[in-house]
This record gives structure tokens, C-alpha cells and sequence, in this order.
């Protein structure tokens, strides 16, 4: 037995080549070479047909004239492209996209960390506080869509009426530019706040007690403790949900989608108050237009969209109360135990 | 743990009225699909279940525009089929990752992590043109095929597998003759049940839920998910919210379900996957 163990390591193939007796033994050496190769494969295999190609001939298209009914499609270059930044309604959706991303996306990660920093105490009924604000993360996306949409209808929408009762008039969430994004904005909100809330509490409760202790003895306020040793800590996580966020928020469809009803839902609104870019990808590579060129260059513009904001992000995020904080304090406690 | 602030009022307070904002809108969905269609206009709007529950969910079943029933079943061939290969898939390779040496072992593995940072949602043009050709659109294969892995489960459980699966029973197995499939099967496996039963439920609520791709590719109204059912129930020009209401409720309950089933395992996916991000 310990005589095959020993065998094992050296798996070069001149090893393989040399007469070794038994076939069993034989087989299991080709089970081991190969298996793993077999066992990784279905995810490249399907990943590389239904995600990576389409992602990079979206590139392809992009470049030619293609429309559902033509026949021919032909190549274009850059025309696409062109018109495409000549297009009034497309910077439209991007400043749409860009505007609630940032409405949404700051006051969660704000809210998320105060959340995980109540979550973080001595709590009775732990478990049941956790799944309270997780909830709405698992809940319909359409269907929490569809009853933001009505819980912000202009005429018997409940947040008008309790606007109404302080005093506030009413607000036509729907056909107000920058209203429906504070309304789409709230609908993000609500799903992603307890789960940003509860991956920040993870990476919390990782930071070692001691930590806290000695700066309670140099008297530090529970305060000056959660910004200068708690958010500090916790960077890596912050810098990971802030890319996640980035990458799903400009992506945003669904909830714009469903918030709007009626005739043309799809331009996200009357004169397209909250069409995002997404939206408009959908609404010229799909119905009524079905022109496959023209929405491949906005899928294409919007990835590199996001790929510009996540890099501003890391690079910002990186400089922003930056690792000089716990060495300010290491060097305050230095002077004060001098 | 004595290290933790303790929990004042004030705390108990702020998490409360976190807790009401995040149920809320949930249990309204749920008060407005008990009552009857004038419920809208009421003023102030009311807050209590009501006694018209069973009849909204016939109207519902009825409606010849939503195919509700349909979307229902749709949906659960979909979630299902998409959830027990995730987690076969992912457990299979997330094993090969983490305890099997093959070379570009530690590429690959970049290769896979690097998927779950693409936006693929942007591919969705090239992939409705590849169902077309072949000939899957307006059918079920085209939302289930592209779904049957992800990169993020092939990480988590590999990531689960490196530190739990013990390598010394794996040498064991094999010194009693057990082929790589035979250690997967009796040794692995087993070993994965607890993240593999996470990544199980996550994959489920997200297939569930999934929108944009289904929006796109299955355009027969008479052959929708769930989820598109509610679309056009949204869209209907009737509007009559008791019912469009019933119809979210019945839609977001499996998950509900799940949820409260299996709330506490869920957490502590979420959690221990963002420790180790």
C-alpha cells in the first residue's frame, strides 16, 4: 500500500511510458491525469458557447448593419457607433442609468453599514432580525416592481397620500424625470440594503476584539472606534460590494421596466423619464425595431460604461480614508504611551 | 463575544422600523390580493387583509391574457432543472479545483472568476440570434441551457471544498480502489451537502425570479414564466390590481417558502461567502 502511495508523485510521462504491471493501475493513473479535465469542462463548455461567445460576437454585430428581416447584413465600421453618440435619446438613458445608480447606490451602502453595525451588538433573537432585513432580497424582482409601481401611483399611491397627510402635495413619481428615479432608486434600495447589511456584518464580526479593547483604554468613543477601525477593516469588503453594485446597477431593467405600464413601457415613461441604458439596448435589439446592430453597440458602450465606473470606483475608493487611518491612530497611541 | 456593544432601545427601535419597511411592502402585496378591486381607491388605503382572496385567485387562473398556470409550471421546470445541474455541475468542478492537481489548475480558476465580473446580460443579442438558429425560441431550452452552470457556484464550491473535504479520507478511498468519479460520489458529495444545499436554494430564487432573458426570448404569450405573466398582467390595459396583485403574491410565495424553511442556512451562505471574497 504505502509502496503505491510513494509511486503517486512523480505522474511525468516518462514515468508513464516505463511497463508498470497491472492494468487496474494503469487505468487509475488515466482516471487521475484526465478526470479533472472532464469534471471542469461542462462549465467551460456551456459557459463558453452561452456566455463568452455571445458576449464577444455582440462586438461582431455591433459592426454591421443587421436587422431582423434583411437578408444580408452588411459591415459598417463604426456606424453604428456614430450614430449612436449623434443619438439624443441614448445620452438620455445614460444619464438616466448614471443618475440612479448614484441615488440608489450611496444611501444603501451608507444605510447597509449602519444596519450592520446594529446588527452587530448583543441581540436577542438574532437569526429572526437578519431575516427581517433580508428579506426583500428574495422576494420577485417583477413582482416588488409591480407593487412599487402602484405604492407610487400618482393618484391612490399610498406614499402620496402619506405625503398628503404631512402637508406635502402630491408627486407624479411616474412622469417627474428625477422623481421616478428616487422611486426606482427606493425599489433597489429595499432589495439590496439587508444584503449589503448582512455580507459588511460578516466582515465585521472577522475583525479581531483586541483591536477595540486597546483603543478603549486609549479612550477612544465608540464613534471614533467604528470610523477609524471598523470602516478602515472593512475596505476590502466595501470596495467588493461597491464593483458588485456597480456591475448590477448600470445593468438595471427590470424594476424601471415593470415600474412603467401602459403603451411603450419599454422607453421608461411617457418622454422616457427613467429608460436606462439597458432598456434601450432592449428597445432597438428587440420589440418593435428588432435592430440587432444598433443595440449590440449599446451593450457594448454600456460595458465599457461599466468598466470605466468600477475602476473609478477601486482607484477612489483606494485613495478615501485610505490605509493611513489605523496608522494615524497606531502613531497617536505611540505619542500618548510616551 | 463580550467584545459586542451591548443593544440599547434605541437599537431594538432602529432595527424594528428596519424590519417594518423591509416587510411591508410584502405584506401589502398580500392585503391587496385579499380584497376586492375597489381597494385601490380607498382612502386611507387599507392596511388589513380582507375576505376575497379565493376569488381573485380564480379571476386570476381565468384570465385568458396571462396564462398564469402556465408561467407557474414554466417557472418551476425551469428553476428546478436549472438547480439540480448548478449544484451538480459546481460541486464537480469546485472538487476537481480544490483537491485534484491538473495542469492549469490555477488559470482556469482565474478564468472562472473573472465570469462572474462579466456583465453577460450583454450578450443577450448574439444569444437570442443562437436560439433562433437553433430553433429554440419561444421554448423552454432557450432559458434553461444558457443557466446550467456559473461561475460563482463553481467558486463557492471549491472554495467550500478546500476546507471541507478532508484530503486523508480522499487518499483513503483511493487506496481502496475507488476511482476520481467513485471519491466525487461517496466522499465529496457528502462532505458538500451543507454549501451545495445554499448554493441549491440561491440558484433557485434567482432562477425563479429571472426576467430580462425570458422577456427576450420567449415571445409566445401562451408559453411564458411566471414572471412574464406578471408582465402582462402589468401591462393589461384593465388594471385591476386586486387580481394583477394575487398574481405577484402567488409568484414571490415558493419563495417566501423557501425562505423561511430555510432562512438561517441562507444567511450563513451569504455570510461566509462574503468573508472569504
Amino acid at each position: 500500500m504505502s509502496v503505491q502511495l510513494d509511486a503517486r508523485p512523480p505522474a511525468t510521462p516518462a514515468a508513464r511510458r516505463t511497463a508498470r504491471p497491472g492494468r487496474a493501475f494503469r487505468l487509475s493513473r488515466l482516471d487521475e491525469k484526465y478526470s479533472p479535465y472532464l469534471y471542469i469542462a461542462p462549465f467551460f463548455l456551456l459557459f463558453g458557447v452561452f456566455g463568452a461567445y455571445p458576449l464577444a460576437y455582440t462586438f461582431w454585430v455591433s459592426l454591421h448593419d443587421w436587422d431582423l428581416l434583411g437578408a444580408e447584413h452588411p459591415f459598417v465600421g463604426a456606424e453604428n457607433y456614430s450614430r449612436l453618440l449623434a443619438d439624443a435619446d441614448f445620452w438620455h438613458s445614460v444619464v438616466n442609468t448614471l443618475g440612479i445608480f448614484v441615488i440608489s447606490t450611496v444611501p444603501q451602502l451608507l444605510a447597509a453599514l449602519w444596519l450592520a453595525s446594529l446588527l452587530n451588538r448583543r441581540l436577542r433573537a438574532r437569526t429572526t432580525w437578519r431575516m427581517a432585513v433580508l428579506v426583500p432580497n428574495v422576494t420577485s424582482t417583477a413582482a416588488v416592481a409591480i407593487v412599487f409601481g402602484v405604492l407610487f401611483g400618482r393618484q391612490f399611491g399610498m406614499i402620496n397620500w402619506l405625503l398628503d397627510l404631512v402637508g406635502v402635495g402630491a408627486i407624479d413619481w411616474k412622469a417627474n424625470r428625477f422623481a421616478s428615479w428616487v422611486a426606482i432608486s427606493a425599489m433597489v434600495d429595499w432589495r439590496w440594503t439587508g444584503y449589503n447589511a448582512l455580507i459588511f456584518l460578516a466582515a465585521m464580526q472577522a475583525i479581531p476584539g483586541d483591536l477595540y479593547e486597546s483603543s478603549a483604554i486609549d479612550g477612544a468613543s465608540r464613534t471614533r472606534q467604528f470610523w477609524s477601525i471598523t470602516v478602515p477593516l472593512l475596505k476590502p469588503t466595501i470596495i467588493f460590494a461597491v464593483i458588485v453594485s456597480t456591475i448590477g446597477g448600470l445593468q438595471l431593467f427590470t424594476e424601471p421596466r415593470l415600474f412603467h405600464s401602459g403603451t411603450n413601457p419599454i422607453r421608461g415613461g411617457p418622454l422616457r423619464e427613467s429608460q436606462t441604458m439597458t432598456m434601450y439596448m432592449f428597445e432597438n435589439a428587440f420589440a418593435p425595431h428588432y435592430n440587432f446592430g444598433y443595440g449590440s453597440a449599446v451593450a457594448w458602450l454600456l460595458f465599457a460604461l461599466i468598466a470605466i465606473v468600477a475602476a473609478i470606483n477601486v482607484v477612489v475608493l483606494r485613495r478615501l480614508g485610505g490605509t493611513d487611518r489605523p496608522a494615524r491612530a497606531r502613531r497617536v497611541r505611540k505619542e500618548r504611551s510616551r | 463575544m463580550n467584545r459586542l456593544w451591548s443593544a440599547s432601545r434605541l437599537t431594538y427601535a432602529a432595527l424594528a422600523a428596519s424590519a417594518l419597511l423591509s416587510i411591508f411592502p410584502i405584506y401589502w402585496m398580500f392585503v391587496v390580493a385579499s380584497r376586492s378591486s375597489d381597494a385601490m381607491g380607498q382612502v386611507p388605503p387599507p392596511v388589513t387583509p380582507g375576505g376575497n382572496l379565493g376569488a381573485n385567485i380564480a379571476r386570476l387562473f381565468s384570465n385568458t391574457d396571462a396564462y398564469f398556470l402556465t408561467g407557474l409550471i414554466n417557472s418551476a421546470i425551469v428553476a428546478v432543472t436549472v438547480t439540480v445541474s448548478v449544484v451538480f455541475f459546481s460541486t464537480l468542478a469546485g472538487f476537481a479545483f480544490a483537491k485534484l492537481r491538473f495542469r492549469g489548475r490555477n488559470a482556469l480558476l482565474l478564468v472562472i472568476i473573472a465570469t462572474m465580473m462579466v456583465p453577460t446580460q450583454l450578450g443577450v443579442i448574439p444569444l437570442y440570434l443562437l436560439m433562433t438558429k437553433l430553433n429554440w425560441n419561444d421554448r423552454l431550452p432557450a432559458v434553461i441551457v444558457p443557466a446550467l452552470v456559473t461561475g460563482f457556484g463553481v467558486f463557492m464550491m471549491r472554495q467550500y471544498a478546500g476546507q471541507a473535504v478532508s484530503t486523508e479520507l480522499i487518499e483513503a478511498a483511493r487506496m481502496d480502489g475507488c476511482g476520481t468519479a467513485r471519491v466525487y460520489w461517496n466522499v465529496v458529495l457528502p462532505a458538500l451537502r451543507p454549501a451545495a444545499a445554499v448554493l441549491g436554494l440561491l440558484t433557485f430564487m434567482t432562477t425563479w425570479n429571472d426576467f430580462l432573458w425570458p422577456y427576450a426570448v420567449l415571445n409566445d404569450p401562451e408559453n411564458p414564466t411566471v414572471q412574464l405573466s406578471l408582465r402582462a398582467l402589468s401591462d393589461g390595459y384593465y388594471q385591476d390590481m386586486s387580481q394583477v396583485f394575487t398574481g405577484t403574491a402567488i409568484a414571490t410565495l415558493p419563495l417566501l417558502l423557501v425562505f423561511v424553511l430555510f432562512g438561517r442556512q441562507i444567511i450563513g451562505g451569504i455570510m461566509e461567502g462574503a468573508v472569504k471574497a
